[in-house]
């Protein structure tokens, strides 16, 4: 088993795991020879233009498409009307709500789509959405998600038989009685509410489609931005089924996706609109959302408001945690999560602290915003987790006067308590907190950074320092509890090698940049010892690629990538015996070194990989099956649990309340490390992400439902000159359950940095009454915080609690 | 609508074209001449997708109409590698994995190749501001930081001084 501290075991031509292997996909996509969707195209191709709705909520008293239909080009208008012939003009969520595809009636939020223009290009369905005219009876709409549980709210989804209310589930986990009664006896209780705010995953490809349906054939080709093709095709199948298209005429090609993040992973209407068009008029139909639209009206994330308490005794050890959520899921419940998780796995609340026990409940509402609830690069929900979790245990240290990181250590779950079942149910897989702590401490001298903050606060300069000790739960799942509407959350690999010894790897999963052909070609490398250079890797064509439920929630290697390590290894035990058979031994008395088998104690006695592989077509053992492939699909045993601990150091500006991270530590264990040079790269741009969140990026809506923050004018995303130079370090715990020791790494960093920021923010504020800054802390908020001072210190924080729609409650 | 004559030299081929005015350049790069490595990302100019180059000047080309180019030279990602193979830039990105799932990177390379033209040593303070126009979602920017350094480098004929390409780790 590879170790990232330890000497890679294959050679650097075989380049199996632990290798820095540069990128098989980065010639292509350096040279502008990428193929993303928007670079599709195919003869007599139409355009797809989509009519949105500029109110939030309000009766749809006309369409009048005349004076469309008479622009040059333009050749049909599609409405909800329209659809409702077909039966298209609903779809199914993948939790199991319903959404407009296109509305008959009502409009539900700002940005819904209205109806479709068709036309000879993209210039001519623009216009013909500009002159599409919607006639609408505004409704007062409801935007605030405590309001919407009150008594007198208007129920929103009168669609829904026998919905009273806008309440759309309860989830609750661990022993409500239990630690109730642990809180009514503690020395200590601390209590924080806080809002991880509604956000937007914004991958600069936005999304889109190119729908391809032959009338003649009865076939559909979809090339379309998913992360979940597999996935797709079955709900397309499901969708449309009784109007001829059933799964096997369907192909879905996912070609390369400019980021994804979670966003690429629902069914959107315009991808609906798109096939109808392209089935209706049977030519080719694309359709490329712009930036606007993308931000508008594709999935959020987050938007989260708890009410989190802990219980500790008076040195700060922690008993119990109790957590209260009102989830904002706009118009329809949209989430892509596991179908038996709709809190998705929130249940990871208990973070890297062993406690007596724990309550979560989350109660989800519908409001007039758009649908959703992606993970955007989370693995379901575990970044508000962490969040809530880890700001509250700076509360409590400081409430007991000790330093958070002392008060973490103190905490933590010790390494001897692997498996470690948590209160909520999880059994952690491995896990060494303090390891990790030690070595962020060590690389960013944190007792000299203290040192430095005492000083200058002598000196009345705002410096504060921010710890996160987090655990992420990925890789699902095992197929026990996951599922996607009933099917199995496993994935899958086929790996052929051909005659000559090069091979091709095909996945269940679909990159978006995590550089999937590279890794996965060195994760065959590693158990064949072909050299990774020669394996080449496809994904995202349901026609070609075993079935798989995709990439998000960093799944990939815990899932699909040990698919791949368990369908070689079934290709070296062929190999072995084709060894036996062509050096003429038992297979007993073979040793194996990747690439070579060798006889045991002759070692100049040997065969390649290679010599086997040819073998496998040409000079078979009597009864063996020909052919050198294999197929697995790999239902994991249990989840991942990666973890690390993020130190941050910032400097707040006096004047204007301006937030600098001055630096950031962050040290991960992801268990082995297949390339240390791409994790590195996706902690780099998970921390990127986090920063985001914690400082700049929120989604905000007027009380009339106007989106705030629709185009990057408004919804700001960190540049280069924001993000500071990242600092990286790792430990290495294997996983003991997965097949190399993995456990992905895609999302922790998205996940530790916001409350790491927070943190810092807090504490560089903390000796003013301070104990709570609402994220993203932009400037605003940093000023008012500081206007406070002296006096009410925390009261401006407070008052500036929600952004642009304040709850009403708290 | 009006339609004009545009003759716009890219990557040093000429095109004439004869375009309605309001097509965009980018929309002239992409859709006619069929050059699909300029990307588009925002309608705004604000995420640096669309950066070709405009007579050397790196130009947002999805808020730049294809008249307002007429007569210019243009260069976008296609033309940044020769003969010899990748530009220094373009290696820089791939031996510091500078790039993620590649969208951001044609335009990331044109305002990078476009610092590089004019100032042969740049500062890690003056690459950010640089490429401050430029957004990428995928990396949070160190390693692009390293690839212009790493360009820099090798351009200055210290190619020994380059970091190292193999094992990283």
């Amino acid at each position: 088993m590879a170790d990232a501290t330890a000497k890679p075991r294959t050679s650097a031509k075989i380049c199996g795991m632990g290798h820095s292997m540069k990128r098989k996909e980065d010639p292509r996509f350096l040279q502008g020879k990428g193929n993303y969707i928007d670079d599709h195209t195919l003869p007599g191709m139409l355009w797809l233009d989509i009519v949105r709705s500029p109110i939030a909520y309000g009766k749809i008293v006309n369409i009048d498409s005349s004076k469309a239909l008479e622009i040059d080009g333009v050749l049909a208008v599609l409405t909800g009307k329209d659809l409702e012939a077909y039966g298209l003009h609903w779809m199914p969520t993948l939790m199991s709500d319903t959404q407009m595809v296109l509305p008959t009636d009502t409009v539900m939020y700002q940005a819904q789509e209205v109806a479709g223009v068709i036309a000879t290009s993209r210039y001519a369905a623009a216009d013909g959405v500009a002159a599409v005219e919607v006639e609408y009876e505004a409704m007062t709409p409801v935007m605030d998600p405590f309001k919407a549980l009150e008594d007198d709210a208007p129920v929103l989804r009168t669609d829904k038989e026998g919905q009273e209310d806008n309440r759309i589930w309860h989830w609750e986990a661990g022993d409500k009685e239990a630690t109730d009664k642990i809180f009514d006896e503690a020395d200590v209780v601390v209590r924080e509410k806080m809002h991880v705010p509604r956000i937007h995953v914004a991958s600069i490809e936005t999304c889109g489609c190119l729908a391809d349906f032959n009338p003649v054939e009865g076939h559909l080709t979809v090339y379309m931005t998913t992360q979940a093709p597999h996935a797709i095709r079955t709900v397309l199948a499901l969708v449309a089924g009784h109007v001829g298209l059933s799964e096997e005429k369907i192909r879905v090609v996912s070609p390369d996706i400019g980021g994804g993040f979670g966003g690429k992973v629902p069914v959107y209407p315009g991808y609906v609109i798109a096939i109808a068009a392209s089935v209706v008029l049977g030519k080719p139909v694309k359709w490329i959302e712009d930036r606007m639209e993308n931000l508008q009206a594709d999935s959020f994330a987050r938007d989260y408001h708890m009410d989190a308490e802990v219980a500790a005794d008076a040195g700060g050890k922690i008993k119990a945690l109790r957590i209260k959520t009102l989830a904002d899921h706009g118009y329809a419940d949209a989430q892509a999560a596991p179908s038996k998780f709709p809190a998705g796995l929130f249940s990871i609340c208990t973070g890297s602290y062993d406690m007596e026990n724990a309550y979560a409940e989350v109660d989800a509402v519908y409001t007039n915003k758009p649908p959703g609830g992606v993970a955007y690069r989370c693995s379901f929900r575990v970044t508000e987790a962490v969040h809530c979790l880890e700001r509250i245990v700076d509360t409590l240290a400081h409430k007991v006067g000790k330093d958070p990181a002392t008060l973490r250590e103190e905490n933590f779950i010790p390494k001897e308590a692997f498996p470690y079942h948590s209160p909520l149910g999880w059994e952690y897989d491995s896990g060494d907190y303090q390891a990790a702590m030690d070595k962020a401490k060590e690389m960013i001298g944190y007792d000299d950074l203290r040192k430095e903050q005492a000083e200058k606060r002598e000196r009345g300069e705002l410096m504060g320092i921010g710890v996160c000790s987090f655990t992420e739960v990925l890789g699902a799942g095992p197929s026990k509890d996951f599922d996607i509407l009933g099917i199995k959350m496993f994935d899958s690999a086929e790996v052929r090698v051909h005659p000559t010894g090069k091979a091709i790897a095909r996945f269940g999963t679909k990159s978006q940049g995590q550089g999937h052909e590279t890794t996965y070609a060195q994760i065959i490398a590693e158990e064949l010892g072909l050299p990774a250079a020669h394996v080449q890797v496809e994904e995202g064509d349901t026609d070609t690629a075993p079935y798989g439920l995709g990439t998000y929630a960093s799944r990939s290697t815990p899932t699909a990538g040990a698919a791949g390590v368990m369908a070689a290894r079934k290709l070296r035990d062929k190999a072995r015996k084709i060894a036996a058979h062509l050096l003429e031994v038992s297979e007993e008395d073979l040793d194996w070194e990747p690439g070579t088998f060798s006889v045991k104690g002759a070692p100049d006695k040997s065969v390649t990989i290679q010599d086997c592989a040819f073998a496998a077509y040409t000079n078979l053992p009597e009864g063996m099956e020909p052919g050198m492939e294999a197929t697995n699909y790999y239902d994991p045993p249990n989840l991942t649990f990666p973890f690390g601990t993020y130190i941050c150091v910032v400097d707040i500006d006096r004047g204007t309340g301006e937030v600098t991270v001055r630096r950031f530590v962050a040290v991960d264990d992801c268990g082995n490390i297949i390339n240390p040079m791409i994790v590195q790269g996706q902690i780099h741009g998970g921390l990127t992400q986090g920063l985001g969140p914690a400082l700049y990026e929120e989604m905000t809506y007027d009380e009339d439902g106007n989106n705030q923050a629709g185009s990057f004018m408004d919804y700001l995303v960190p540049t280069a000159v924001e993000t500071p130079a990242w600092e990286t370090g790792h430990t290495v715990t294997p996983s003991p359950h997965h097949p190399l020791g993995a456990k992905g790494v895609g999302e922790s960093a998205t996940v530790g940095a916001p409350p790491a920021i927070a943190n810092a923010v807090v504490d560089a504020l903390a000796h003013l009454g301070v104990t709570h800054m609402e994220i993203p802390i932009r400037p605003e908020r940093g000023w008012g915080a500081l206007r406070g001072e002296g006096g009410e210190g925390g009261w401006v924080v407070s008052v500036m609690g929600w952004g642009g729609v304040r709850a009403s409650q708290w | 609508m009006a339609r004009h004559n545009v003759t716009v030299t890219v990557n040093g081929e000429a095109h004439s074209r004869e375009v309605d005015s309001r097509l965009l350049l980018v929309h002239l790069i992409r859709d006619e001449l069929a050059l699909t490595g300029t990307h588009i990302g925002c309608d705004t100019t604000h995420c640096g997708a669309c950066t070709v180059l405009v007579d050397g000047v790196p130009t947002k080309s999805c808020t730049v109409l294809a008249v307002q180019a007429d007569g210019a030279e243009i260069g976008t990602v296609e033309g940044l590698a020769d003969a010899n193979g990748m530009s220094a830039l373009q290696e820089g990105f791939m031996q510091e994995h500078g790039l993620q799932c590649g969208f951001c990177t044609p335009g990331m390379l044109m305002t990078g190749t476009a610092l590089l033209a004019r100032n042969a040593n740049p500062g890690e303070a003056e690459i950010r501001e640089a490429i401050s126009g430029n957004l990428c979602r995928c990396t949070g920017y160190v390693n692009i930081v390293k690839a212009v350094e790493y360009a820099a480098a090798k351009m200055a004929g210290a190619d020994d001084d380059a970091p190292a390409a193999e094992e990283a780790n």
